[in-house]
Parts: C-alpha cells; structure tokens; sequence
C-alpha cells in the first residue's frame, strides 16, 4: 500500500470518528449521555497515563494528580470566584507543578521502587485531603462547584452542564484537542526519544540523552492532561471528595490500560471504551464488576499481552495456523511496534 | 498519663505483631519470586473472613479457626503462584499486574460471601483482663493472645529458615535466585514454598487480628499500606528489617495516632517512606541489589 493512500485512509477513518462522536448523543437514551460524559473524560484519562508510560515507569499516582486539578479547579471557581475557563486550565497546571516537583525524589528511583515511591506520595497527597477541611472539606469533599457558562453576544447565558448534550460537546472538543496535542508530542522528536528511553536507557543515556529530563517531562505532561480530566469532571458533577481519586479509581485506569494495550495510542481507549460499554451493557451485575476486572485483567495479562490491540493481529495469526500460512504478503500481521 | 503510655504501647505491640507477619510474607515472596504482592492485603482480608465464619458464625474454637484461616489462605497462595505469577517469571510488572486480579476476586468473593452492609462481629475468644506487671494497666487478654500467636509463628518461621535444610535453600533462593538454580535448587518448588507461606501468615494475622479490626471486604487496603511501609523502610529483601522496621513503624504511628491524629500519622509515615526511598533505597537492613 502507496503512503498517500494511507494517509488518506487515516483522514478518512479520523473524519469517520468524529462524525461518530458528534452522532452519538443524538442516537443514545438521555440518560446515556451521562455515560457518554464519563467515558470521553476517562479517555483523557487513559491516554494521559499512556504517555507517562512511554519511558517505561509505571506510575501509581495519576488519578491523585486528577484530583488535583479536580481540586485546584473547584477551589479556584468556588472560593476565588474565579472564572471556569481559566480555573480548568489552571488545575492541569497545577497537576503538572506538582508532578515536576515529585520528579526530584520520584525519579531517583526505577521499576518497583518507582512505583512504589508514587504510591505513597499519592497517597500522602490525598490523605491531606482527607485530612484538611479548610480548603479541601475533610473527608465529605466540596460541594456546589459551580457550572461553567458561556455568553454569547446577543443571547441570553447558557448553563453547560445543563442539558447535558452541552457539556458532551464541551468535553469532546477538549477531548480532541488533548488528545491531538498528546498525538503530535509522541510523535515528534521528543516522543521517539521517550520510547528509546524504555527500551534501552542506559544506551540513551550514554550518547546524551538527560534520561531525567525527558522522564520529568513525560511525567509533567501526562499530569497536566489528567488535572485537565479532573477539572472537567469536577465541574461537571459539582462535587468532589478524596475517596473518588483512591487507589481503586487507579487500579481501574492500570486495568484499562493494559487490557486496552500500551504499544499504541489507541491501545488505551480501545480499552476503556470496551470495558466501559460492557460495564454498561451488564448493568444489573454492577457488584461482580471489580470480579470480572480482575478475570478479564489476568486472562489479558496472560495470554494477550499485548491487549485488545492485538486481537486482530492474533486471531489472523489463528486463521493462519489452521489454514497454513497467509495468503497475500499485506495480510501478514506485523509485530505491534514496541510491544512487550 | 503513665497509665495511656503503657496502654499505648501494649497497643503497638499488638499492631506490630500482626504488621510483621504481613511484612515477612510480602518480603518472603518478594525474596523469592521478585513478585510484589498487591493482593497481600486481601490474603489477610480472607484470614478475618474465615474466623469470622468458622469461630463467630459456626462456634468452631478460636485457635482451631486461625489454624483453618492459615491454611485456607495458604492454598490460595498454592494456586496464586502455580497458575498467575510462575507463567509471568522475568516480568515483575506481569506478576504485580496478575495480584491486582486476584484483589479485585477476592474483594468480590468476600462481598458475596459476607455482605457488605454490616460489620462482621468477632468477639473477643478470651475474656477478662490482665493487670500489667501490678501497675493497675489492664489489658485485654485478647491482645495477650494476638502478641503471643504472631511470635510464635515469627519464631517457628525463623527455626524453619536458620535450622532445616529447605530453610536454607529458601534463604539462598531469595538472596539470588539464580545462584540458587545453579546449585540445583528448583526455584519451582521454593517459589511455591514461598509463596504458601507468606500466605498463610497473611491469613494468620489476619485470623488473629479479627476480633479487634473491623472486618470489611475493604480492610485489605489499610494493611497493604502499612505493609510497603514496612518493607521499604525496613529495605526489601531482609527478613531482620522487615520485623525490626514493623516494630519502629507500628510504634510510631501508633504514638502520633493516640497523641495527635490518625491521619496525619498515615501521612508522616508514607513521607518517612518516600525519605528513605530517597535517601537509602536498600533500606535500614537491607542490601544493595545487582542490576
């Protein structure tokens, strides 16, 4: 296949998406739109995770650094006065300070010591939350965040949480727009040199790559989407507290990802798109839920480790060994690029 | 003021018994099989459980119940290690990853098994009070019992590594499992040695500590906190620091708890652990590792 015709078929496939995104709230039940909400948050969620995955640390503190631009947001809207509009954006910053201040003793340490080390500082992050009333709320949270509005000239202001086709809309050009910007860095220079990273850092390291800064940054990145989801979602739903960015939402996020697969951008939100619509679809099993979490998160590990991304690869593969051999050499399946 | 100090330190004996046997189980594995156990809190999760059935809800006698809780834990720790971590060997994220399933189940498994809305009760299995060395401090003998049990197993665990053959081959196998595989000790059979015990002295501790914890599906989640700070702080891979930081820790929060804040004594310890990950990675007894 020429390159041009690729590239046209991406254009075409992304426009198809799109289209898709802006039919959805349309064809749903109302009450799905909620659903839908939550899921173009998650998906931020996800591929923010991914990209701080990239060098190879698995962290275990992102959805605290959620809460902290869900935090940051809320406080700055509700007890500053604050416009939304800015509050939201300032709460990724506020993520990604954090996040680069935890990069000194975070990054002095690799693999299980890493993850471990953002455990605890997550932890400790959201036990102040939990802890301090004064301007956190203690264990109940903040309550009554307020709405973003939108004035146009000429009309009369409009709630965007209310209904909820405007915040749907709201936070899909969001979605797109983190998701874009997400795309390009990987993409770019400094996204190849964070995949050298993982594959050989020592090497990296040896013809001049500052392996911190580069680690620092996919970290700060990352967390600057995920406070941009918090915020989101904290405006949204009007009230938050500490026990919503616990180790259990964590695990969650580790379960789409992996299920979903990390070898590329898609990975993750074929994943949390799957588990969220089956979630959806087996509604009245809510409490088997974290069960069938953990099945689908052990068969995956075990024997699709490369996730859901790799299913069509693995299924050709299949049909190949029972049919010997592939018929053309472009139905081949080729190796998920950096997969494990 | 005397009276509360004594009070307070009977009670971080109490907690540092049952948080060393956590701790000693989590390093155990993780020694052997370079596997860290997120579903340890869960494993002791089901100890309280299976008291909670047997000796609350079926009159079984108390010891007879820990022993039950002990060996039930144990085989799911047979089957963790066959089934989900031995085919994820060489990759340590496999293996946490796997744990992560196992505690998504088993909090299920609990919830379907117990109920989530009440507290599970467990009364105490002995009565009365002790006067403490006829200072007038009296203590639960309940608390005598969890103190007692924990060194018990601490001890016959130690007999076991320092004095039996298997002990040793255990001991090598966790200091360098490679080196122990060329000297024709199966890591096969030691990682399931392992990992049964460190299982069962989760359910152990968890089967001791019932009548004095509150028994929910979710109380794993406190304990595995606990237990990271511990190994970390008592540097992963030694024994020796794992109960000595789990002594010092226990003490600790269990002082800025009754003086200050519960809370605030979380925090402080999950600080000291970041210091030390900082600071001296290997931990106060630990030992540098091989790249």
């Amino acid at each position: 296949m020429r390159k041009s015709d690729n590239t046209l078929l991406r254009w075409l496939g992304l426009a198809a998406l799109a289209a898709l995104v802006a039919a959805l709230p349309f064809i749903v039940h109302p009450y799905q739109l909620i659903f839908l909400i939550f899921l173009l948050i998650n998906i931020i969620l996800v591929v923010s995770y991914r990209f701080v995955t990239i060098t190879g640390e698995w962290s275990l503190i992102h959805v605290v650094m959620m809460g902290v631009g869900a935090y940051t947001s809320a406080i700055l809207a509700k007890d500053l006065d604050l416009s939304v509009w800015l509050a939201m954006p300032l709460g990724g910053v506020a993520a990604a300070l954090i996040a680069y201040v935890l990069s000194f003793p975070l990054f002095r340490m690799k693999g299980f010591y890493f993850l471990i080390g953002s455990f605890a500082a997550g932890e400790a992050i959201r036990l102040t939350w939990n802890q301090f009333r004064e301007p956190f709320g203690g264990p109940k949270g903040i309550k009554l965040i307020p709405s973003p509005e939108l004035t146009l000239p000429g009309l009369e202001t409009i709630d965007l949480t209310f209904p909820p086709i405007n915040y749907y809309f709201l936070t899909a050009i969001i979605m797109a727009l983190c998701l874009w910007i997400m795309y390009r860095l990987e993409k770019s220079r400094i996204g190849l040199t964070l995949n050298a990273i993982h594959w050989k850092d020592v090497l990296a390291e040896s013809v001049g790559v500052d392996v911190w800064r580069y680690r620092m940054l996919a970290f700060v990145t990352g967390s600057f989407f995920a406070g941009i989801a918090g915020a989101l979602l904290a405006h949204y739903i009007g009230t938050i507290n500490p026990d919503r960015f616990g180790l259990a939402m964590m695990l969650y996020v580790l379960v789409w990802t992996i299920v979903g697969g990390t070898a590329t951008f898609a990975g993750p939100i074929i994943g949390v798109v799957a588990l969220s619509v089956l979630d959806e679809a087996f509604r009245a099993f809510d409490q088997f839920r974290p069960a069938i979490y953990g099945v689908l998160l052990i068969l995956t590990v075990r024997f699709l480790p490369n996730g859901l991304e790799a299913l069509p690869a693995k299924l050709l593969g299949l049909r190949d060994r029972l049919t010997g051999g592939p018929r053309t050499a472009a139905e081949r399946p080729r190796p998920a690029s950096g997969g494990e | 003021m005397f009276e509360l100090i004594l009070q307070t330190i009977v009670n971080a004996l109490v907690a540092s018994s049952a948080t060393a046997l956590m701790a000693v189980g989590l390093v155990l594995i993780f020694g052997v099989m370079r596997v860290i156990n997120f579903a340890h809190g869960e494993l002791f999760m089901v100890g309280a459980y299976a008291v909670w059935y047997l000796y609350a809800q079926n009159g079984w006698p108390f010891m007879a119940a820990i022993a039950a809780a002990l060996v039930v834990v144990l085989l799911i720790g047979l089957v963790m290690e066959r089934f989900l971590f031995r085919p994820m060997r060489g990759n340590p994220l496999g293996g946490l990853i796997m744990s992560v399933g196992v505690l998504f189940i088993l909090q299920v498994v609990a919830v379907e098994f117990g109920g989530v809305g009440l507290m599970k009760h467990v009364p105490s299995a002995v009565r009365g009070t002790v006067d403490l060395f006829g200072t007038g401090v009296l203590v639960p003998w309940q608390r005598v019992v969890v103190i007692g049990v924990s060194a018990v197993l601490l001890i016959l665990l130690w007999l076991f590594l320092h004095r039996t053959k298997v002990g040793f081959a255990l001991r090598a196998c966790a200091q360098d499992p490679e080196a122990a595989a060329l000297q024709g000790i199966s890591i096969n059979k030691f990682s399931l040695i392992a990992m049964g015990l460190g299982a069962g002295l989760a359910g152990a501790a968890g089967g001791v500590m019932a009548p004095l914890v509150r028994v929910d599906p979710y109380m794993g989640h406190s304990v595995i906190v606990t237990a990271f700070i511990v190994i970390i702080v008592g540097g992963v891979g030694s024994l020796e620091g794992a109960v000595l930081a789990a002594v010092l820790y226990t003490f600790f929060h269990t002082f800025v708890t009754t003086f200050y804040d519960g809370t605030i004594a979380t925090i402080l310890g999950l600080l000291i652990m970041l210091l030390v990950l900082i600071v001296k990675p290997t931990g106060i007894m630990g030992t540098s590792e091989k790249v």
